[in-house]
């Protein structure tokens, strides 16, 4: 069977997976992504999900919005169950209980917090096992479901609950953690970085995850407007804006060979996209000039070094 | 037929496991558990068992893959001592909520701090309320023959919970014994193949598994899982009773020793059962009318059948290897639920506490006999003076001797000759 054609017309014809009905707030970019990552999937699916806001949003019992088989477990151990369901799928089949041609993809969803952090130790035990299933980060920057606190994605100078804007803290004094190139670094078939507002990019990695001989990982921005203060209408300009000043590149290792997906045609200034975001508006006041030019400068940076490694011309 | 082996408390453990062949086995190592998943894997290793087995970085992520292996319609199994324990406590309370069935040998072991490898049963103490079956074991035979029940009592469908089966860390689990190993295919027919209600894996009928309850259902189904542990009980006693009819091999809810004509009984778990059996026979031997009670099933807690076995004694000793650290008396759990239970079903009699053995310290039959003689002068008073006795620490005030029994009242040495 030919795999349907990454067009909109035919994509929205497909019925969704997650349906609608769920109580996500308005502009959330989960919805989109979880809608892209699984249209992209021709096979039946399987979903894992960490706790987080996709999965409080999406089950309130007794009513469920997922139309596919559906699992959460808890919050640090995403990668854990799905190893276990996907073990179990193999030895079902060893002995015959699944018939030996039954194709299913199991897809894990995880936030930031339930990834970069928490739930780092069972991701990195999962992928150095092997385990075949794609796992997705919805990187919102942030833990969004408890109230907007800091994680080790969220951004240096960033307004959260807990790095708060105040007489002597401008917001998250620390980077954000290079999480992408941690995976990487696991060797695993397919890793990738991608965003919602450059869907096409999105769906076709989720096809190589998928097709990929072995585990899979894509690391996607996951607009949050509660926690980043925005308009909610503006969900994937503010993400675009992300790949356009290179603070979010959109990149794939697949097999250990680094490939840029995606290189803007002009590379915009980081303030293009912290002006967008209430998060980041006390970094306009003068006294903060010098932080923005050590943001720019460590985009920059990161993006070189992405690019050197993707054999790009820096 | 079967054979006798000379196995490890742990290889009986793992031998049974491979007679099980689970689907799905996710462990970590622990001492002293390792001889389990160390033993599984060369059978793995050896082609004799084809489980998927996932030797994944901790034990938090080993009860966390065999939830999702037995969500997705698997037969999952782990073990783990310990620390490891408590490593997984998060995942034990999900595992028996979403009522699946996983079987897990705990090879009981003390908590840190301070770090000691040793045997008590703090850990497994510990995890007594998270709605968990728990079957404790004397010895390597009862651990490979629980750890088979354990399968049909998890997966029997008025129950559907998760078990688990604890031995005594190195006193059971490092000591060879002679056990005998049922035929393979003896114990493939006892155990069957799980028929799993609802699984992960039926794309048919897409399922959602783990959704969040909030105050309009969440009461609802913590009122089912007590349904299911109360129905536990009955499903325990029904696969003993296939157990026994297939292989020979009687076990109920608890075991009785020299019980029936007791004035004092001794009420303790697993391994100290056999010591305090010494202790019970030397006693004996003096004329003493004593006897001694195991439970095998701690949860769910036969306090019922319990009683009314004790019924006729006028006094008890419950021996705990754990502590209830600020519950009444810092006395131990066991003793804590004895004497809840003799409440609810009206029985007045004295109930003393000896907490012993922690981080291994090991409990002789001289002790056990220091407790009988404590039991009898209560017996004889009628109340106790110190309802919780910390036995073989320094610093405590020591047991009475049977000798000193004897001068304090000396028509109890000559009542039996």
């Amino acid at each position: 069977m030919a795999a349907t054609p990454l067009n909109l017309k035919v994509l929205s014809e497909k019925r969704t997976p997650l349906s609608g009905g769920h109580r996500l707030c308005a502009g959330c970019a989960e919805a989109i992504i979880v809608k892209q990552v699984l249209l992209a999937i021709d096979d039946p699916v399987v979903v894992i999900n960490g706790t987080g806001c996709l999965e409080v949003s999406t089950t309130i019992f007794p009513y469920t919005a997922w139309r596919v088989p559906w699992i959460h477990v808890a919050f640090e151990n995403t990668a854990a169950v799905a190893a276990g369901v996907e073990a179990a799928y193999r030895a079902l089949i060893r002995r015959r209980a699944i018939p030996e041609d039954r194709r299913v993809v199991f897809v894990a969803f995880a936030g930031d917090g339930g990834t970069y952090d928490i739930g780092l130790q069972a991701l990195s035990g999962a992928l150095e096992r092997g385990h075949k299933f794609l796992y997705v980060c919805l990187d919102n920057e942030g833990y969004m479901n408890t109230g907007i606190q800091r994680s080790s994605a969220t951004p240096r100078g960033a307004w959260t609950t807990t790095t708060p804007v105040g007489a002597v803290m401008p917001g998250k004094p620390q980077w954000r953690k290079d999480l992408t190139g941690i995976i990487a670094a696991h060797r695993i078939p397919y890793v990738a970085q991608a965003a919602p507002s450059h869907w096409k990019d999105l769906m076709s990695k989720v096809r190589k995850a998928v097709a990929a001989d072995g585990p899979a990982f894509l690391n996607v921005l996951a607009d949050c407007n509660r926690g980043w203060r925005h308009d909610p209408a503006l969900t994937l300009e503010v993400t675009r804006m992300a790949v356009e000043t290179c603070y979010w590149p959109l990149f794939e290792v697949e097999n250990g060979v680094w490939r840029l997906s995606y290189r803007p045609r002009r590379k915009l200034p980081i303030t293009e996209y912290l002006k967008l975001q209430g998060r980041f508006a006390h970094l306009f006041q003068p006294e903060y000039q010098n932080l923005v030019a050590e943001i720019q400068a460590e985009v920059d940076r990161r993006w070189e070094e992405l690019l050197r490694r993707c054999g790009e011309h820096v | 037929m079967g054979r006798w082996m000379a196995l490890e408390g742990t290889e009986a453990v793992a031998y049974a496991m491979k007679q099980i062949a689970p689907d799905v086995v996710a462990a970590y190592p622990i001492t002293p558990q390792t001889g389990i998943v160390q033993t599984f894997a060369q059978f793995v290793a050896d082609g004799e068992v084809s489980t998927e087995f996932l030797q994944v970085e901790s034990e938090h992520s080993a009860l966390s893959a065999c939830v999702g292996a037995a969500a997705a319609g698997a037969r999952a199994m782990t073990a783990t001592s310990s620390q490891g324990l408590a490593l997984m406590w998060e995942i034990l309370y999900i595992a028996a909520a979403m009522r699946l069935p996983v079987v897990m040998p705990v090879v009981n072991r003390a908590l840190s701090a301070p770090i000691n490898i040793h045997c008590d049963h703090s850990d497994s103490m510990g995890a007594r309320d998270a709605g968990w079956i728990q079957i404790y074991s004397e010895n390597a035979q009862e651990a490979y023959d629980n750890t088979l029940q354990a399968v049909r009592i998890a997966e029997h469908p008025q129950v559907r919970l998760p078990v688990m089966v604890m031995m005594d860390g190195f006193i059971t689990s490092h000591a060879v014994e002679r056990v005998w190993i049922e035929e393979d295919d003896a114990v493939r027919a006892f155990v069957g193949t799980y028929q799993p209600a609802c699984t992960l894996l039926n794309l048919e009928r897409p399922l959602t598994f783990g959704a969040l309850d909030f105050y309009d259902y969440y009461f609802e189904h913590k009122r089912h899982q007590v349904e299911a542990m109360r129905r536990a009980k009955e499903a325990i006693l029904e696969v003993a009773e296939d157990f026994a009819r297939r292989f020979g091999r009687r076990y109920g809810l608890f075991e009785t020793y020299r019980l029936e004509d007791a004035e004092v009984a001794l009420v303790v778990l697993s391994s100290t059962a056999g010591t305090a059996r010494v202790a019970v026979d030397n006693l004996r031997r003096l004329g003493w009318r004593v006897g001694l009670l195991k439970p095998r099933v701690y949860r769910p807690f036969p306090d019922h059948e319990l009683i009314e076995a004790l019924r006729h004694v006028r006094a008890i000793g419950v021996m705990d290897r754990a502590i209830a650290f600020g519950a009444m008396e810092n006395g131990g759990p066991l003793w804590l639920d004895m004497l809840a239970a003799a409440y609810r079903h009206g029985l007045h009699i004295p109930i003393a506490n000896y907490v012993f053995g922690l981080g291994g310290r090991d409990i002789t039959p001289s002790e056990i006999e220091g407790i009988f003689t404590d039991l009898m002068q209560i017996a004889e008073r009628g109340m106790i003076t110190r309802p919780v006795t910390y036995v073989g620490v320094r610093g405590e005030a020591p047991l009475p001797t049977p000798a000193e029994w004897a001068l304090w009242l000396p028509e109890a040495t000559i009542a039996g000759d």
